[in-house]
């Protein structure tokens, strides 16, 4: 993607930023590319919103192999661009060997931890966006069954899978929810074909509507539940759109405006961990024109109560990652 | 792969040379049609790769894990054995590497990097073992066995390291990093005392010149002591050899023994030299390049050091690439493509013109 260059609006970031040197940020897509109409996309989402309103221009680079990693950083660094932003867990272990060699460089890390002065690490309430679609899902159900397809088997993926789990539960204690991963690499990230295989797979065993928390693997999650005519569940960016009427809702998980936020604020930003969950409106779940048939009064009613709550700490989502179990099945 | 018809030189550097220019132009027509402006994109190539300390400290890395899988597919082939297998044989290697580092204490880096050597050639040499007793007792082709051994053994290392290697806690498919201690020594390290400043971020190590070493101990070897006259010979005419008394079988096993030694010693450049742990895809098709690199250096152990430097260019150029301009990822990939399809599979549509060329030549003088 082209992006033009206006020195009036450049200008007018310096302005704004007055103190801060002026730098271009950057930003490092995971494994899974930059078009997985998922989370890496959502991050380029981010960057795009911030340079049409600030006219400002980013540099922005796709992976091409795990190996890469600590290059792509390096390199980011060692050229002057701050901050440098990168999306994905995999990417903590090289940052945090990078970061310490440019202490002067802002790094933000979107899903990871790292513990420097100069890194923002952004985490996200996934388990509780995860249970207000359960929710969804749920009463959506006709067989009394609903599934999961998770990208990556790591904690993260479980941790969206056992809020999901959870929330469907609490809308109706006697669902059977099934729950399945792509795979244990970061391949899985990026597997539609076998996406769809293990959709068939759940369908058959009685599944209508399935959950896809899996980057690009869930364009294949998707794309299957509408041949076989089932109800599905996108998750990072709004997916309604892909196949309307037949996406039931999306776990938005607000990744862009992470992004937006760190280049908005510059290499001055304020670093350590920033959580991002529902109260803060970094996870939530998506109603527009394209699913709006799908959605009951009832199902708006009690995930309204369920947010309400959620936001004001009286109903807690147990996070999969706190203790690496969960209420639920999600092995 | 020597010719009579034409004069050494232009054997030695014509045909490479030529073969890279005609790579170079079809490369030029593929950025022309997505738009891109050729020769801004080779300036940034050399800039980002030979421009700078920083860039000069990436592309001697990718070299050194050139050099390596070259002098590995090279030696294998002396004795007519096309080891596909280099991929595979790295990717065991770096098993050995992490092993050997991650569960003994070692006092000092130099004491490791010698015990990393040894596990890791140990563990490449087993992993070609296999496809060569298959081929040296059964007559099962090297070429798919060594395929099919690349593929068990990316399979085997998911495994390991999703299950098996992989920290409690963590959710990235690789091993613990390794203690400091055994930080290899990089070229900033190595030329600091001698008042060179080369940049600290280049993971160029100690390892280029343990590659270097080992291509000339591989000269020594092939043409200067009694198995490499075996081996070479049994790369001419098995049947001649045969008939003078070498076992087949046993140069079959010592060239695929070697060859897949020096594969795996790759593996401690990119595991120990690089990360400094153990990550997927740790090998980043070196043992692919490796072939490309052997045949453009007409399989000689000194030859193939030029061609390692020039894919190690393309590597770093390649990613310098990605960054600095809107071609994408899948465009640099065919573009190395090119180079390695001009200068290996296609050399005869190169040699063959220019050994008439020289024919006619010679026939008029």
């Amino acid at each position: 993607m082209k992006l033009t260059r206006s020195y009036l609006g450049a200008t007018a970031v310096l302005a704004l930023t007055a103190g801060a040197a002026f730098a271009e940020p950057a930003l490092i897509y995971d494994m899974g590319g930059k078009f997985d109409r998922s989370f890496n996309e959502m991050a380029f989402t981010g960057a795009t919103r911030w340079a049409e309103e600030t006219g400002g221009e980013f540099r922005d680079i796709e992976l091409q192999s795990e190996a890469q990693r600590e290059q792509a950083i390096r390199r980011f660094a060692e050229a002057g661009y701050n901050p440098v932003v990168m999306t994905g867990f995999s990417m903590a272990t090289p940052l945090e060997v990078v970061a310490a060699d440019y202490p002067d460089t802002t790094f933000v890390i979107i899903d990871g931890v790292v513990d420097l002065p100069n890194v923002r690490s952004v985490l996200f309430a996934e388990h509780e966006g995860s249970y207000l679609v359960g929710m969804a899902a749920a009463m959506a159900t006709e067989s009394n069954t609903v599934s999961f397809v998770g990208g990556m088997d790591v904690p993260l993926i479980r941790a969206f899978a056992c809020g999901y789990a959870q929330g469907a539960h609490a809308a109706n204690p006697d669902v059977n929810v099934i729950v399945n991963y792509t795979g244990t690499t970061p391949a899985a990230w990026n597997d539609p074909v076998r996406g769809s295989e293990i959709t068939a797979a759940q369908i058959s065993q009685g599944s209508d509507v399935v959950f896809a928390a899996a980057g690009g693997t869930g364009v294949g999650v998707l794309q299957r539940a509408t041949d076989d005519g089932i109800l599905s569940i996108g998750v990072d960016s709004n997916q309604n759109y892909l196949h309307p009427g037949s996406v039931l809702t999306s776990m938005l998980k607000r990744v862009d405006n992470a992004v937006f936020d760190a280049f908005t604020q510059g290499a001055e930003m304020e670093t350590g961990i920033q959580i991002m969950n529902l109260a803060s409106g970094g996870v939530g779940w998506a109603v527009d024109e394209n699913n709006e048939p799908l959605i009951t009064e009832e199902m708006t009613a009690a995930i309204a109560e369920a947010e309400a709550g959620i936001a004001s700490g009286s109903l807690s989502v147990h996070d999969y990652r706190s203790d690496d179990t969960c209420p639920y099945s999600v092995e | 792969m020597s010719s009579r018809n034409m004069p050494k030189w232009a054997d030695v550097l014509l045909v490479p040379l030529i073969s890279l220019l005609i790579a170079f132009a079809l490369s030029a027509l593929v950025i022309l049609a997505i738009g891109e402006d050729p020769v801004r994109a080779m300036a940034i190539m050399i800039k980002g790769s030979l421009g700078s300390t920083y860039g000069w400290g990436y592309t001697l890395y990718y070299t050194t894990n050139f050099l390596l899988t070259g002098l590995a597919v090279a030696i294998a082939f002396q004795a007519k054995l096309f080891n596909i297998g280099g991929e595979g044989q790295a990717t065991i290697g770096g098993l050995g590497v992490a092993l050997v580092c991650l569960f003994i204490p070692w006092p000092n880096w130099w004491m490791a990097i010698i015990a990393a050597i040894l596990a890791s050639a140990l563990f490449g040499a087993l992993w070609a073992a296999i496809p060569a007793f298959l081929q040296a007792k059964r007559g099962s082709h090297i070429v798919i066995t060594t395929i099919m051994f690349n593929f068990i053994a990316a399979s085997v290392m998911n495994y390991l390291l999703s299950h098996v290697l992989r920290p409690q806690g963590a959710m990235d498919p690789a091993t613990a990093r390794f203690d400091n201690v055994l930080r290899l020594p990089r070229l900033h390290d190595i030329l600091a005392p001698i008042g060179i400043d080369f940049s600290r971020s280049g993971p160029a190590n100690v390892m280029l010149f343990v590659a270097i070493a080992l291509c000339i101990l591989g000269y020594v070897l092939m043409w200067r002591t009694r198995l490499g006259y075996e081996i070479r010979a049994f790369g001419q005419s098995e049947a001649a050899t045969h008939y003078a008394g070498i076992s087949s079988v046993k140069i079959i096993m010592i060239a695929m023994l070697i060859s897949g030694a020096l594969s795996g010693i790759m593996a401690v450049n990119s595991v120990m030299g690089g990360p400094q742990r153990l990550v997927m895809n740790a090998v980043e098709g070196a043992g692919f390049i490796g072939i490309a690199v052997a045949l453009m250096g007409r399989s000689h152990p000194i030859g193939i050091m030029a061609p390692a430097l020039l894919f190690g260019f393309l590597y770093q150029g390649g990613s310098e690439l990605a960054i600095e301009t809107t071609i994408p990822r899948e465009m640099i990939v065919v573009i190395q493509a090119l180079v390695i399809m001009f200068t290996g599979a296609l050399d005869n549509m190169v040699r063959q013109p220019l050994e008439a060329f020289f024919l006619r030549r010679s026939g008029r003088g």
